[in-house]
Formats: C-alpha cells, structure tokens, sequence
C-alpha cells in the first residue's frame, strides 16, 4: 500500500469517526425539541437537561473529528482540501454558521436563567442540529457523485449544482441515521419516561434510515461501486437492521453499537467507491483529483504518518476514559435541582464580624 | 470591492475577532490551573472558589474562541484556494498537527473538568486543566510556526515538476528563527492578557466588595495577577525586543514601515514616539523622536545602521526577486504584480505603537495595583477602580495591533518574497465572498455582544460561596451524583 493509499484510507477513517460520533449529540440536538416537552410526570424543561447532560462532556471532543478531518486532508491532500473549500464555498459557510450557532448554544444555554433565553438557544440548537449533518451529507455525496471540475482543478458549478437529488438524499439519509443514532444513545445512557421514548422513536426513525440508505448505498454502488463497497453497504444494511431488533429487545447497547457501525460502514461505503479518485471531476474525467495527484510530498506523508501513528491511540485513550468516566445513566430523578448561575449571592461576612 | 480585498478583509476580521478570545483562554486556563493546584496545596477555600469563578469566565471565553478558529481553519481552502495547493504540503502539517495535538486535548479534558467536579479524584481534575493549558500552547506552537513559515519562509523547495512547493525539512519550519521568537513573545502576551484579567476583575470585585471578608479574596487575585502581569510584561518586552531584531533581519521593510524611517539611518537612529501630520516622508509637522534607541531596537547597538524605507524600496525588490529566482519560482507568483513593495505605512506605524503602548501602560498599573493594596489594604481609591476595567482591554487590544502590525507589515507577500498575496486567493466571485464575509462578521457581532454581556453579568456576580464542607466534594461512587456546580 502506498503512502497516499494509506492517508486516503486514514482521511476516511476521520470522517467517519466524525460521523459516527458527532452523529449521536446531532441526533440529540434534533431529540430536544421532540423530547423537549412535558410527559408524563416528567417537565419538559428538566427532560431537556436531561438530554444535554447526556452529551455535555463528550459534543466538544466528537467536534475535533471534523477538524482533524480537515487539518489532515489539507497536509496530505492539499489540491483535495483547495478544491473541496473553495467549490463548496456557499454550503459549508452555511455548515459553519450551524455548528458556530450550535456550540454556542450548547455552550451558553445553561449559562443565565430565563426562559425566553433558554427557548431560543434551544430552537438554535435544534434547527443547527438538523442544518449540520443535511449538508455534510449532501457534501460528501457530491463528493462521490462527482462536480464540474476544469483542469486547474476549480469548481465551475453553482450552489444549484450541489443541491440535486443524489445529493440531497445523501443529506436525508445522514440526516435520518443520526437521529437514529442520538434515539439509541439517549436509551442508553438516561432512564425513565425518556428511555422509552427514545427505544420507541428510535425503532421509527430507523425504519425511515434504512429506507433511505438502501435507496442511496445502492445508487453508489451501482455508481462507482466495487465489490468491496457493496461488502461495507450490505453490512451497513444488516448492522441496522440489527440495530433495530437490539432496540426492540431493549438491548440499548447493541442498538447504539449497531447504528455506530451502520455510520461507519455507510461513509466507509463511500470513500471505498470513491477511491481512487478524491474529487472526480463531472466536465473531464482527466481533471479529476485522485489520491495521487492531489496528495503531498512523500516527506509530508511520511511526518504525519509518524504523528498519526504515535496521537492517534493516545487520543483514543483519553477519548474512551473521558467516555468512562461519564458513563452513568442519568434522569430527571438523578439530576441535580436546577439552579440559576447569576442567582444573588448572599451578603458575605464583614471584615469586622469576621474578625470577631 | 475585488475578491482579493474582500477576502483580505475577511481574513483580517476573522483573525482579529479570533485572537481576541485567544490570548484570554491561554492566560486564564493557566491561572486557573493555578489556583486549583493551590487549593490542593493549601486546602484554603478561597483558591477554590478563584478557580471555579474564573473558570467560568474562562468557559464563557473558551466557546468563542473554539468556534472562531473553526472558521479560520477552513477559510484557507475558502478563500485561499490557490495558497492552499501551492504551499499545503507544507503549511497543513502544522495545522493537521494542531488538530491532533492540541484540539483533541483541549476539548476533551476541559469536557472532564466541566463535568468531572466530584466524580474524578481531585488531583486528575486539576490536571485537566493543565493539560487545557499545556493544549493551548501546543496549539499556539503549531498555529505560529505555520504562521512564521509565512514571515521567513524555510525547510522548503520549489519543485517545478509539481509545480509547487513542497518540504524538505520539517524540524527547520518548526525551529524557523522567526517561529523561536514569535512564540515566547505571544505566549508571554497572553499570560499578560489572562494577568490583567484576574487582576482588572479583582480590583472590581475587591472594591465592590470592600469592608466584606471576601475582599480579602478578591484583594489576593487582584495581586496574583498583578504579578502576573509584571512578570509577562518583562517577558513581553523582552521577546518583543529579540523579535525586532530578528524582524529587522529577514523582513528590514516591515522595521522602516513600523518607523516611518524613509532615509537610512547610518548609526544611532532615532526611535520615534508618535507623528503628527501624514507619514508619507515628506510632511511630517511634528514628531517626538528619542534619540538611537530604534537602532538598538533593531540591531541590539545603539550605533547600528538601519535602512529607510526609500533605500530599501531601491535595492530590496532585485534582491527578493533573486532569492525567488535562486529558489526556482515563476515570477507570476514571487513578484507583485503591481510592483508595491511596501505595506502600508501608517498602519503599521501606529499599530506597532499602539501595540507597545498598551503593553507598557497595563505594566505600569499593575505595579500601581501592587502598591496600592500593600500589606493587607482593601480599600481603594476609584481611580484604581477604572484601572481595573481598562485594564485587560489594554493587553487584548495590544494582542491584536500586535497581528495586525505583523500581518499588514508583511504585504504584499502570502509568504514573504515568495508568493504574492494577489496569487494566493480562490478564483470564487467578489459576491460569494462578499456574502460569507457579511454573514460571519454579523454574526460575530452578534455573538460578541451575547459574551461581553455574560461575561460582564459573572463577573458582577462574583465568586460563589465556599462549599460547607469541602470534603464532600471528593470522589462519590454513588448513584446519585452530588449537585455539583457545573452541571447544564
């Protein structure tokens, strides 16, 4: 294998670790606001603590993925990385607003009391949950389906050009995972009325998911499939519906482990039928970009291989403790009272008193 | 406006805005850090109170900075798509590095230390937040030695069959003489900026809450960090001073720029305060000048020579375009294409001022600050008051003349001498440019106004009580997880 084979596999590997884990707190932001109201016994405003609770110590670090998705295309494949960016120009400043708006949300929710200021972020959150993963699948599935090109390696279409069906069904169906995913996660890490809410949402929208990316996984394949990407879409298609006998048997774990490999082999799917090309040209199929003409250096490979092989486990390490430690189910029982951050502070002792 | 301005104001803004939020979650991570390992030292609950407070600021901060740097990762391949094919091989291994350093370790430990009150023992808690720290400078490693590579380009080479250039030596960018300065001198400049921060809050709690006991806690942040402040500012002035040195160096037009100096000065040129009328060279009406200290700025002797913009305007374009030349590069990417070899004068005459100026005067007041709340003082007089609100505003602003004074000074070059900025930019039309520059700079105001006006609402609230029993705040393996501070 040479080193550009082993990069564009690394870079894959990113993505879909991205996806496989940002997929869950996206799919969680979407729960807010189906969960996010008063149930049985349970208030909505606590059940939505419950949910952000549930992702609080991990969305941050899920986040990294992307950037490290993007850091390391631009070190190994630079022309890859130009291209990508400045063709997708309108749609990942859209994907960029989201995920600013949704971390700041996430971020400053919990930080003041009010309920007006608490109803917007959380309507920030939800919309940029459902905007985010819709156009970094449609992203990737232009990727694959192939954009206009020409040979300095620039993209002559428009917006228009990124919205077509293929793609938008690609958006759909990351879309529909993710919440899937975020169903499954929210099983299995709280209890009580929103558990069962997540198993039963969960069996819905994985049938919705497995719909759409029997329809999508089959177009690639037929596409610019190989034998080995119809290997990974007939596992993606088994893991979920694995995923949803797991969840119909209460089996949270496997169902969330079920769904996680559903994501992987799903985007697996993808870079293996895109291979060897990184971004095939649609205008002239020698202006397309492949893992050969649009990697860097042998030395820049060979660094970053080294960097990659010595980080990656420890940052797998860190990443699972940090899993580990948070691992505890929580509920609107299990949660500490709510209380308002800028709340008056009692009146603190004087220094004559305290001297006393 | 053409795509090029635009896209240059979008980096501009994006940049500046960032390295507002920068500096501050560099500092404060490291003060926090500090007071926590002090409260496990001494086990006085006023250090764990200091900690958690600023740590709220710091979280507040930290949000803004994280998704601002987002945007200035992929705006390269946005906007700078030509830039990005013709250096990446180079210039995204920093970058890749950062990522898998730095941002994996940042976001991940301060997830723990959010949320890990309690649950972990006391010590790994603290040292998530050392290990925040030590993420943010490995970041700012990274991120400065990509950007030194763009001040004095080394370990690469042009490579006409890729038509590129590409590395040859990754140590020599990460050890780039520019980079071994321009480290210690921004690192410093944030410990000043998280300094002036602890102590301009202290010294406004400290006076809102006079004659109370908490006083007394507010009167020791204000002090730590006017220590902090000290110590930083002789650091930043001494790396500023090896920097200008360096600078003069590899980049003498950006040092004649940062003077206004037209003719070269043979021996003991003189360091001009500030200018009155234009800086064109011609009709200057008034200018305070202290007599060779830009000459031992720029060559460490008081009698050095140093070059005026006019002799260098002469003989330094031959002399790039020769390097470039040496090194193998077609001319449509060394040589502006209309022949300016000079930045822009004024600002980087008065943005390098600006950029002491600040640095010096937040010094100054933090000596004030040590002396006016020696041996146990606690009331204060209100002039020490506005001291202590301008204070941290000055070295955030200081940072950010600093970058522009660095970036503008290095026009017109992406990559000084090597490639023009004018190469580097994407093909995408002036309105798609326009329209994201519009819609980030929006929204950056927007979400200013939404942190400025937290971070001013924690801080009026203070610190937090100390917990009734600090004991109880040690590991629990119960189901139930006690109440903790941090909880959403």
């Amino acid at each position: 294998m040479t080193l550009e084979t082993f990069w564009f596999i690394l870079i894959a590997v990113l993505w879909t670790a991205y996806l496989m884990l940002e997929g869950f707190d996206f799919g969680v932001g979407m729960l807010l606001g189906i969960f996010g109201r008063d149930a049985e016994g349970e208030d909505g405003a606590t059940r939505r603590r419950v949910l952000l609770n549930a992702i609080g110590p991990f969305w941050d670090g899920n986040e990294v993925w992307l950037l490290t998705a993007g850091g390391a295309t631009f070190a190994a494949f630079p022309a890859w990385y130009a291209s990508m960016f400045s063709g997708f120009y309108l749609a990942f400043l859209l994907v960029l607003v989201a995920l600013i708006l949704r971390n700041m949300g996430l971020e400053y929710r919990h930080k003041r009391h009010g309920e007006t200021w608490q109803r917007r972020w959380d309507a920030i959150i939800v919309t940029c949950s459902v905007i985010a993963p819709l156009l970094v699948g449609t992203a990737l599935t232009n990727l694959v389906r192939g954009v206009p090109l020409n040979k300095a390696g620039d993209f002559t279409g428009t917006l228009l050009t990124l919205l077509n069906p293929w793609s938008l069904l690609g958006g759909l169906t990351i879309l529909a995972l993710s919440l899937t995913h975020g169903c499954f996660f929210i099983a299995l890490k709280t209890d009580g009325q929103v558990r069962r809410d997540a198993r039963a949402l969960g069996t819905k929208a994985g049938l919705v998911s497995a719909v759409l990316a029997v329809v999508l996984l089959g177009w690639v394949d037929l596409h610019t499939g190989t034998t080995w990407s119809w290997i990974t879409s007939a596992v993606a298609a088994v893991a979920l519906l694995g995923a949803l006998a797991a969840n119909l048997r209460g089996r949270e774990g496997f169902a969330f482990s079920g769904t996680m490999l559903t994501i992987g082999m799903a985007v697996a799917t993808y870079f293996v039928a895109l291979f060897p090309d990184v971004m095939p040209s649609t205008t002239n199929a020698a202006y397309s970009l492949t893992v050969d003409n649009a990697s860097s250096s042998h030395l820049t490979l060979q660094i970053m291989t080294g960097a990659a092989v010595v980080m990656t486990p420890v940052v797998i390490g860190y990443s699972a403790w940090n899993y580990w430690v948070f691992r505890k189910r929580i509920s609107t029982s299990t949660l500490p009272t709510k209380h308002d951050p800028l709340a008056p502070l009692p009146p603190s002792e004087s220094l004559q008193e305290a001297g006393r | 406006m053409s795509n090029l301005d635009l896209a240059r104001w979008q980096f501009a803004i994006t940049t500046v805005y960032h390295f507002l939020f920068v500096p501050i979650t560099i500092g404060l991570s490291a003060m926090v850090a500090g007071f926590e390992t002090q409260w496990l030292r001494g086990r006085n609950p006023e250090m764990l109170r200091l900690a958690k407070f600023f740590g709220k600021l710091l979280l507040i901060n930290f949000a803004l900075g994280l998704v601002t740097g987002i945007v200035q990762e992929f705006q390269f391949g946005m906007n700078w798509s030509a830039y990005s094919r013709f250096f990446g091989d180079i210039f995204g291994a920093p970058l890749a590095f950062e990522a898998l350093l730095a941002f994996f370790l940042e976001s991940t430990f301060l997830g723990v230390w959010i949320f890990g009150w309690g649950r972990i023992p006391e010590k790994a808690h603290a040292a998530c937040m050392w290990l925040v720290h030590i993420g943010t400078l490995l970041s700012a490693y990274f991120i400065l030695a990509a950007n030194s590579f763009m001040q004095h380009p080394v370990g690469w080479k042009y490579n006409a069959t890729t038509g590129r250039a590409e590395l040859t030596d990754f140590v020599a960018v990460l050890t780039n003489k520019v980079q071994l300065v321009t480290f210690p001198h921004v690192v410093a400049s944030a410990y000043l900026v998280g300094g002036g921060v602890v102590m301009g809050v202290g010294l406004w709690l400290l006076h809102k809450h006079r004659g109370t006991k908490d006083s007394l806690m507010y009167r020791k942040a204000a002090r730590i960090g006017a220590v902090v402040t000290l110590l930083a500012g002789a650091g930043v002035a001494v790396t500023g001073d090896t920097q200008g040195k360096i600078m003069t160096e590899v980049q003498p037009m950006k040092m004649a720029a940062a003077e206004a100096l037209y003719t070269t000065q043979d021996h003991c040129a003189a360091f001009s305060l500030f200018t009155i009328g234009s800086l064109n060279g011609q009709s200057q009406k008034a200018a305070v000048k202290v007599p060779c200290v830009l000459s031992f700025l720029a060559t460490g002797s008081f009698e050095g020579k140093v070059d005026g913009i006019d002799d260098l305007k002469a003989s330094l374009p031959a002399q790039l375009q020769k390097q470039a030349r040496a090194e193998g590069v077609p001319a449509a990417y060394s040589q502006p294409a209309d022949a300016v070899y000079t930045p822009n004068i004024p600002l980087a005459y008065w943005s390098f001022r600006l950029m002491i100026g600040v640095g010096m005067t937040s010094t100054i007041v933090a000596l004030g600050v040590l002396w006016v709340t020696r041996k146990g003082r606690t009331a204060l007089a209100k002039p020490w008051v506005w001291a202590g609100i301008a204070v941290p505003l000055l070295p955030v602003l200081g940072n950010s003349f600093g970058w522009i004074f660095t970036e503008t000074g290095r026009q017109p070059w992406l990559v000084y001498g090597v490639m023009s900025t004018k190469t580097g930019v994407s093909g995408n039309g002036a309105g798609t440019v326009l329209t994201s520059m519009v819609v980030f700079t929006l929204l950056y105001a927007a979400l200013a106004v939404v942190e400025v006006r937290l971070f001013l609402d924690y801080t009026r609230r203070g610190a937090d009580p100390a917990p009734p029993d600090p004991d109880a705040a040690s590991t629990d393996e119960h189901d139930t997880p006690a109440p903790v501070s941090f909880v959403y």
